[in-house]
């Protein structure tokens, strides 16, 4: 039997989304359902005086109004911060109350204040526009370099300050620096993204009086831990009593793993009204609440002698929390960016200091790459800065400071089990023709336009582990991964896995996966994920975690199918349980000609006995059925790695910056199916252009979010982009039967650092913030053109 | 009856009207206000769920249809505005069970991941071969511009639209 994995498997998904059947949260209506709207505060900072809701009871069709103050007396709880990080000093970080409902202050434009639910959803939409809340606005705090020096926004949070955290060493870094021949410095802001999955959120509640059980249909990347939290911290009702589904999800990108308000208030109210109750956000609601991304203020340096050697590196950025910390709002900016901002260099000495701060915004918390991304675009935007500062070629300082071997050991954290660092820059220079260069720029000079070439060197830390190690430095909870594998007696297989899928492909890889360990046809085996009702807990998808982790998980489960079938064919054909061997559906006894299907297999252990015999397959110890489960957890991250090359070119004369040619050579280990990892890449790719040439969140002094819809945030559309040229090299994970590594962050990870070192390299080494806009770019062609005629 | 109309008209500005269509080759009446956008008349009245709402704008694209054969957003047109049109949803787009070429090119080259932006985008897609039957990889690229997709970077829609071409 041919193996499956490594084959350009198409998608087993793709009928029902490409035939309109796809079964999203906003396309679930309920018998007898209701319609919630919430009432957001138009202020970024404010207290609460009085809400005044009388005018809008009396409107036609309304059904309930509930406040914060209802959600406190039925003792439900906040939204929470899922990493606890400690500071510099010893201390905890301080987190404020972030209710469901805010019932003394708001925080941010769009915190929500208020909860209409009434018949119909016009009629929740007129009712919500007449609910009164009185407002003493205060000065709002929105700016994150500035807002160490703001008004406190919560009682008791000196400087809006959540932590100011060290991991390294100073004092080393200090001797390091004592010894460079130069310093290279470097002040960036990584711009605040939002991170706009297509689908906009929604939720649908819905109450059995019968058996006093909550069902929440959310637009969850992690319906598991929804559950838990919304339990365990929000009060709402024991885990047994609620069940959590995600069912179709329409893109996440990390701005769905968090538990919102709006979960937590449609579950409780549902009860409380014994009605089903539906969300659905509006773009503009999903704009202002949706956690957005990045958002750092950075100032690095690297001690560099002088014929390129790294010797220290110094980190000091303020990262923006936004108004709250969320589930993932305080690991980003730390453990999942500090370690990884050294980058794929060996130096000797680094450290890196976050403070991470409060304003008057949205939530700030894992978006695509989370912390990665930010830790990449520092240290690559320094070591180009390092290439012209010390004329040597980017390519080669990079290979110069390269380890030297595998297993890497980092300066701060990580130990990398595997990977080629030059190997990949050579194919990727190759496949860029990085030679052709400077012929490129010449002719682009021909035509009156700068041209420009941009590396990046990544590397990136995905499927957090092990759980020992991550709970040790403050995560809430473990980041294993289960799976369940249950055969049918007639040999069909359902995988339940507690990774999620909004478009990673899991009902198609983890079937490749499956039908590989067990000899069954793709088409005879289900991927089900996405319900607490089905399958056991789970910890749900980001992080690149679903394949290192979850697919683990389920090779695993299957081993154990394995090993039991083997040793029920050796008291069916009566032989010894080591002479079973396993291949291809297949148990035979080796040198005999006498083997049973694992189909036959499972049948006996469904049906163990025969007619007129007392006599069963089953062997001493074994029970029957055929399902096993495993929960795994790794032993360590898997560490994806690469190079890209980007070409620009600039047209002086009116900033625009086209992007000509993009490669990727990227290290991903094993690839399951590699049509499914190009998607993976191309996507992420055009996140991470994104971020380097159009999007930007922007909010004003006054805490008004002035990007807050696709007039204002520039989405990259399909004519923004080259076609992309992509390619791989591959050295297998050691820490995982598999070998896999994730994928699935990488472009978005790698692009900003590499599009913006070419946007700088046509502008003669002149920096420029992300996003590269037509404007900012004109102004450095003009500053430019002065400096030339200077020289000339 | 007549008291609660007056109701809903005076008091709510609602006005219900007869909404008749073609919707992918089966005739539909339905009432409906006649604030009724086309979208949801689609996916509220007819339950046909497969035409997506992804922004309040018209910027997005997932809710593209076909009225009388040429794409639309359908979160731009009142139901009422379209009154005795032929509508082809993404429901409407196989035969006899069988996907259409673009739907099948789609899946081929992995034109999709979540799956929320591609109803729209197949509708787009279909349309500008209707207009176009060998766009070249810009055509392509400036006819999808008004289609958003997060998840793909495009590439592999372009592709899917070029190789549907050579079966269409």
């Amino acid at each position: 039997m041919a193996s499956l994995v490594g084959s350009r498997v198409e998608r087993k998904e793709d009928k029902r989304f490409l035939t309109g059947k796809g079964r999203y949260t906003a396309d679930i209506n309920l018998a007898n359902q209701t319609y919630a709207i919430f009432v957001r505060s138009p202020h970024a900072r404010a207290f609460i005086k009085k809400i005044n809701i009388d005018k809008a009871l009396k409107s036609s069709g309304v059904v309930s109004i509930l406040t914060g103050k209802e959600i406190a007396d039925d003792k439900i709880g906040g939204l929470i911060a899922g990493w606890a990080i400690r500071s510099e000093d010893g201390t905890e970080m301080k987190c404020p109350g972030n209710p469901p409902l805010a019932k003394d202050n708001v925080n941010f434009v769009g915190d929500p204040v208020a909860v209409v639910i009434a018949e119909s959803l016009a009629e929740a939409k007129d009712a919500a526009e007449k609910v009164e809340v009185d407002y003493k606005v205060l000065k709002a705090v929105t700016s994150t370099a500035d807002a160490m020096n703001g008004d406190t926004i919560h009682e008791g949070i000196d400087k809006n300050l959540c932590f100011d955290w060290l991991l390294g060493d100073r004092q080393k870094v200090k001797e390091a620096f004592d010894k460079a021949d130069k310093v290279i410095s470097i002040d960036i802001i990584n711009n605040r993204l939002i991170p706009n999955a297509m689908e906009p959120r929604a939720c649908v509640a819905d109450y059995n009086a019968a058996s006093e059980e909550i069902t929440l249909y959310t637009t969850s990347q992690n319906p598991h831990l929804s559950r838990l939290i919304m339990s365990a911290f929000g009060n709402v009702a024991p885990e047994h009593k609620l069940r959590v589904v995600a069912p179709d999800v329409g893109g996440g990108f990390g701005s769905k793993i968090n538990v919102y308000n709006e979960d937590i208030v449609c579950s409780w109210a549902a009860k409380k009204i014994n009605r089903a109750i539906k969300w659905v956000a509006e773009r503009s609601e999903s704009f202002l609440t949706d956690i957005h991304g990045r958002d750092h203020v950075t100032h690095a340096e690297l001690a560099v002698t002088k014929d390129g050697k790294f010797l220290g590196f110094k980190n000091e950025t303020i990262a923006n929390l936004g108004a709250y910390a969320r589930v993932f709002g305080t690991v980003t900016p730390t453990y999942l960016f500090g370690p990884c901002a050294t980058g794929v260099y060996e130096i000797p000495a680094a450290y890196t200091n976050v403070k991470a701060v409060y304003t008057n915004t949205a939530p700030v918390d894992a978006y695509r790459g989370a912390g990665r991304p930010e830790a990449t675009y520092t240290i690559e935007r320094l070591v180009e800065k390092a290439s012209m500062e010390l004329g040597i070629d980017k390519t080669e300082l990079r290979i110069k400071n390269f380890p030297t071997g595998f297993p890497f050991k980092q300066t701060l954290v990580h130990t990398v089990d595997s990977g080629d660092y030059v190997a990949g820059m050579e194919k990727a220079k190759q496949m860029a023709d990085y030679k052709g260069f400077e012929a490129r720029r010449k002719e682009s000079e021909a035509k009156g336009k700068l041209r420009g070439i941009g590396v990046t060197s990544y590397f990136e830390a995905c499927g957090i582990a092990p759980s020992a190690a991550v709970m040790s430095l403050g995560c809430g909870v473990g980041l294993w991964e289960s799976a369940e594998v249950r055969f049918n007696p007639t040999g069909q297989v359902t995988v339940y896995t507690g990774s999620h899928s909004h478009g990673q492909s899991h009902q198609t890889t983890f079937a490749q996966i499956a039908a590989d360990e067990l000899g069954v046809p793709i088409e005879n085996i289900d991927i089900v994920h996405g319900d607490t009702d089905k399958g056991t807990f789970g910890m749900g998808t980001y992080g690149s975690r679903s394949l290192a982790v979850g697919g683990i998980a389920i090779v695993n489960a299957c081993k154990k199918i394995v090993e039991k079938g083997k040793r029920v064919t050796a008291k069916m054909l009566e032989a010894n349980p080591e002479d079973v061997e396993f291949k291809d559906g297949e148990f035979i006894v080796s040198k005999s000609n006498k083997k049973k299907t694992i189909g036959e297999v499972a049948f006996a252990c469904y049906l163990p006995g025969v007619r007129d015999e007392m006599k069963s397959p089953l062997p001493e110890g074994d029970e029957p059925g055929l399902k096993e489960t495993s929960f795994y957890d790794p032993s360590n991250f898997s560490f994806p790695a690469g190079t890209h090359i980007a070409e620009v070119e600039i047209d002086p004369e009116t900033g625009h910056v086209k992007l000509e040619k993009y490669t990727a050579c990227d290290d991903f280990g094993r690839i399951i199916n590699p049509m499914v990892v190009e998607g993976q890449v191309h996507g992420g790719l055009a996140q991470g252009i994104g971020q380097a040439l159009y999007e930007n969140a922007e909010y004003d002094e006054t805490g008004q979010l002035m990007t807050g819809s696709y007039m204002d945030y520039t989405m990259p559309r399909a004519d923004n982009f080259p076609e992309f040229n992509i390619g791989y090299t591959c050295t297998h994970a050691t820490t995982n039967p598999l070998g896999v590594k994730g994928c699935g962050e990488a472009g978005a990870i790698a692009a900003p650092p590499t599009v913006m070192n070419a946007v700088i390299d046509a502008l003669g080494g002149q920096e420029v913030t992300m996003p590269a806009t037509a404007e900012k770019v004109w102004k450095a062609c003009k500053n430019l053109k002065k400096s030339n005629t200077k020289a000339a | 009856m007549i008291k609660s109309l007056w109701v809903k008209i005076l008091i709510k500005g609602e006005i219900m009207g007869k909404i008749s269509l073609e919707v992918n080759g089966r005739k539909v009446e339905k009432e409906a206000s006649d604030n009724t956008l086309l979208s949801t008349f689609l996916r509220e009245h007819l339950q046909l769920t497969g035409t997506h709402i992804g922004c309040d704008t018209s910027q997005c694209g997932a809710c593209v249809v076909h009225v009388d054969g040429n794409s639309l957003k359908s979160c731009t047109a009142l139901a009422a505005d379209v009154n005795g049109s032929k509508v082809t949803t993404i429901e409407g787009l196989e035969t006899n069970g069988k996907m259409h070429p673009m739907q099948e090119a789609f899946k081929k080259l992995h034109g999709l991941q979540c799956g929320f932006c591609t109803p729209g985008m197949v509708m787009s897609a279909v349309d500008l071969l209707q207009k176009n039957k060998k766009p070249s990889d810009t055509e392509i690229r400036d006819w999808l511009e008004g289609n958003i997709c997060r998840c793909t970077g495009y590439q592999n829609i372009v592709a899917a639209v070029k190789e549907a071409a050579t079966k269409m």
